[in-house]
This record gives structure tokens, C-alpha cells and sequence, in this order.
């Protein structure tokens, strides 16, 4: 964890050598302990001694990472598309946006499916709202930051929790009049050092999950605001999360701007797997295969040059939607490898894609201010 | 957090986090790939963005239209 160290005066027994000394409040392994100015020194270089410098250390991490390479280069015996050569070719893909959701007045951030199947929330750089696609009824919450970067629907679909520059995420409960101020009822629970970048209600309304700029991700009650676990592990901002869809579900999925995807059990708080991409590997979406613990599959072409923000599987995991920088979706057949479909409908990033709970239909927002709406 | 961590303690906690997974069990993709493409495959046939749902079970229909009688 972090060191952090304050000068403050007061003299007394050092926690080290006893003798009475002026001493150095500092914290070790997050806990206080009063050094005097030689002890701290001694601490200092034992490290050095050890010859244990940044240098070392790297060399270190690059030999185990050669060694990961290395055994799971062993249970590489073939690819994903070699073996779904006997798969059935799917049949042409044809969707049509049927309504375009134009409320936002600003780039839409973030969306999510309530599991009713009807309705929606979406962010944006300022507003939150929901919407029903079928029944045109909408709540909008002014949030007091700017760029409410995730928003999530309960499991009952009476709440709605967001957040964003705010560094923290809040959760609304939703009411059947319009009129209500929904803001007033709001209530925060996590709390993080740095931007919301994602939250997701774990099987329940009672657990939020969250992840954050502070290279953190953490679980937390909703009910009391307390921190249930937190999971570290990133060395750089957190960027987006994923629960595993089980009813017993107790694994996530991180990623960062550390390159890596990490795998969480939510009880223990452990790094249980991790995949790393590398400096040119860009513009591409991968698939993982945690059993054989390696990337299966890569879905890209020369002719995409810009970055996918966001990814969504179809109900069979067949599909594999992306939403691209480069104001496009394409659709990929996760088995084949192959495109399937590049659906034209945004006029600027794209920046957020989501399949329906049924899947009957995804959706998409995108900074153009709008959400596109793509049933079967 | 990761951003107060100095690059030693980062690397620190790297190198704990791969010695503990390079002892991870883990299958051939032979296996995997298999079993991937089966499950798939199964779930497939329930998945209507691949096998289209009938008008009448679509739930975004269009709604309206005229009836002759």
C-alpha cells in the first residue's frame, strides 16, 4: 500500500532503537509509527542493501511474465476460429435503428438496461435520465457534476445509481410521477479518491459495485454506505467493470489504463487472473478464455483505425457488438472471427453499446447527443 | 491508492500477483474451444438477434396499422 511520510516535532522514544530522539510521524503499511530520522535512513536503504532498486525489480516482473507467456503458450494447441470451422455461418445481419432517443443535450457517457426490458438509463455530461422505449414517459435528475460518467439500473428497477467527476455514486429510487424531484432523494454511498468511471448492482439492490480513476474497484452496502471490499490491483485508472452472469455470481472483471483486464472474487477481494495486452495492440477487441487463461480470439481489420469504447455480447454470446471512435458499430461472430455487420448510425464516438436483457434488442449513445435504439 | 503508489511498490505488488498466477490450473484450448463453440451453438437458437422473433412475439413492433374487413 502507500507510504506517506509527515514531518511533525515531537520528540520522544523512537519505535525502533528506543532512544529519545526527535522522531518523524510516518506510516507504515498504513499504520503510524514514530521513527527517528536515523531509523528512517536505515529503513530506506535496507531496500538498497538488498539490492533491491526499481531496475531489479522490473527485470523481475518481466521474468515472470515471460514464464506466464510460457505456460500458457503450452495449452495453445489451436484457435478459436479453427475450431468453430464446423459452426454454422450465420445468416446476414440486418437491424434497423427504430427510434432514436434525442434528450440529452449533451454526449451521452453511459447507458444501462433495467431488467424489465423496457426501460433505460443513460448519462450524460450533466443529466441523467431514463427512459421507457416504449411507453414515452421520461425522469431527468440534474446531477450537481459535470460528465456523469456511469449509470446503472437496480435489479428491481426501482432505483438508479450514477456518478461521475463527482468521485462518488449515488443512488436515486425512481418514482412513477414525473413531477418529483428526484434529486432531493438522493443518497451517496461510494465514495472514491478520484472519478466514477463504472458501477453495476451486483445480483441485488442492496450491492453496488464501482470502479474508479483511484485505480480501484469496490463493493459497497448500499443501505449504509459501508465499504464491503475493496480490490486492488490496477496501477492505473480503472476504466470499466463487468459482474459474471450468474445468479451465485462472485466474480468481475476490471479493466484499465494499465492495459490489463483483471478477474476478481468479490469475497476475498483477490486478483484471481489477469491479461495484459500490449503497446500495439490497439484499434482491436479480444476474447479471453478463462479456463485455458489466454486470449482466444482477436476481432479487428486494418480498415478500423480507431478504438473501440465499448463491447456488449448478444444473449448467446454469439454477437459480439462495438462501439467505435470512429462514430461506427461493427458486429462480430465471436466464433468465426469474422465481421458481420458494421451498422452506420451516430454522428460522432460511440460511446456506450448494451444488449438487452432478452435480447431482443441493443442500444447504443454516443456523443452526438442521442441514444439509438436497435430492436430485432 | 495506485496513483500515491511510488513504481517500487507497484512493481512489488506486479510481481506478487504473477508468481501467485503462474500456479493457476489451466486447460487446452483444444478443450476450452470445444466447449465454447457447443455452448454457444445451444444457446443460439434462443438468441433473437440470431434467429429473428416472430411479428406477433416481437414486443417493439410497430403498433397501428388498418384492418379490412
Amino acid at each position: 500500500m502507500c507510504d506517506q511520510t509527515f514531518v511533525a516535532i515531537t520528540f520522544g522514544p523512537c519505535d525502533s532503537c528506543s532512544q529519545n530522539k526527535p522522531l518523524m510521524n510516518i506510516y507504515l503499511q498504513n499504520e503510524p509509527v514514530n521513527y527517528c530520522s536515523l531509523c528512517v535512513e536505515l529503513m530506506a536503504c535496507q531496500g538498497l542493501a538488498k539490492g533491491e532498486t526499481v531496475s531489479t525489480l522490473r527485470a523481475e516482473s518481466e521474468n515472470l511474465k515471460a514464464k506466464l507467456e510460457e505456460e500458457r503458450a503450452k495449452l495453445h494447441d489451436v484457435e478459436l476460429h479453427q475450431v468453430a470451422e464446423k459452426v454454422e455461418t450465420l445468416g446476414q445481419f440486418v437491424i434497423k435503428t427504430r427510434r432514436t432517443l434525442k434528450g440529452h443535450g449533451n454526449k451521452v457517457l453511459c447507458m444501462d438496461w433495467c431488467r424489465d426490458k423496457r426501460r433505460m438509463v443513460s448519462s450524460s455530461q450533466v443529466i441523467m435520465r431514463s427512459a421507457a422505449v416504449c411507453v414515452l414517459q421520461e425522469h431527468a435528475v440534474t446531477m450537481p457534476c459535470t460528465w456523469v460518467m456511469a449509470c446503472a439500473y437496480a435489479p428491481s428497477g426501482c432505483v438508479i445509481a450514477c456518478g461521475g467527476l463527482d468521485n462518488k455514486c449515488s443512488v436515486y429510487p425512481l418514482s412513477l410521477d414525473k413531477n418529483e424531484n428526484l434529486a432531493a432523494k438522493k443518497k451517496s454511498v461510494a465514495m472514491h479518491t478520484n472519478y466514477l468511471s463504472a458501477c453495476s448492482f451486483t445480483n441485488s439492490d442492496m450491492q453496488l459495485l464501482t470502479s474508479s480513476g483511484d485505480g480501484t474497484c469496490a463493493l459497497w452496502d448500499v443501505e449504509s454506505g459501508q465499504l464491503l471490499q475493496s480490490f486492488h490491483g490496477h496501477s492505473a485508472d480503472v476504466l470499466s467493470l463487468d459482474l459474471a452472469p450468474s445468479e451465485t455470481g462472485n466474480t468481475f472483471v476490471s479493466g484499465g489504463c494499465d492495459k490489463k483486464a483483471n478477474v476478481w472474487d468479490m469475497r476475498s477481494g483477490q486478483n484471481i487472473q489477469s491479461f495484459e495486452t500490449h503497446e500495439s495492440d490497439i484499434n482491436s477487441c479480444r476474447l479471453y478464455d478463462l479456463r485455458a487463461d489466454r486470449e482466444v480470439a482477436i476481432y479487428s481489420k486494418e480498415s478500423i483505425i480507431f478504438g473501440a469504447s465499448s463491447v456488449d455480447f448478444s444473449l448467446s454470446g454469439r454477437l459480439l457488438f462495438a462501439g467505435y471512435n470512429d462514430y461506427n458499430i461493427n458486429v462480430w461472430d465471436v466464433l468465426k472471427g469474422t465481421r458481420v455487420a458494421i451498422l452506420f448510425g451516430h454522428e460522432n464516438r460511440v460511446s456506450t453499446v448494451r444488449v438487452s436483457p432478452d435480447g431482443t434488442a441493443f442500444c447504443s449513445g454516443s456523443w452526438d447527443n442521442t441514444l439509438d435504439f436497435n430492436p430485432v | 491508492m495506485a496513483r500515491d503508489m511510488s513504481d517500487k511498490d507497484i512493481l512489488k505488488m506486479e510481481i506478487e500477483q504473477l508468481q501467485k498466477e503462474v500456479k493457476n490450473t489451466r486447460e487446452p484450448v483444444s478443450k476450452t474451444a470445444k466447449e465454447l463453440c457447443e455452448f454457444v451453438e445451444a444457446q443460439s437458437a434462443e438468441d433473437p438477434l440470431i434467429k429473428g422473433v416472430p411479428e406477433d412475439k416481437n414486443p417493439f413492433k410497430e403498433k397501428g396499422g388498418c384492418i379490412i374487413t
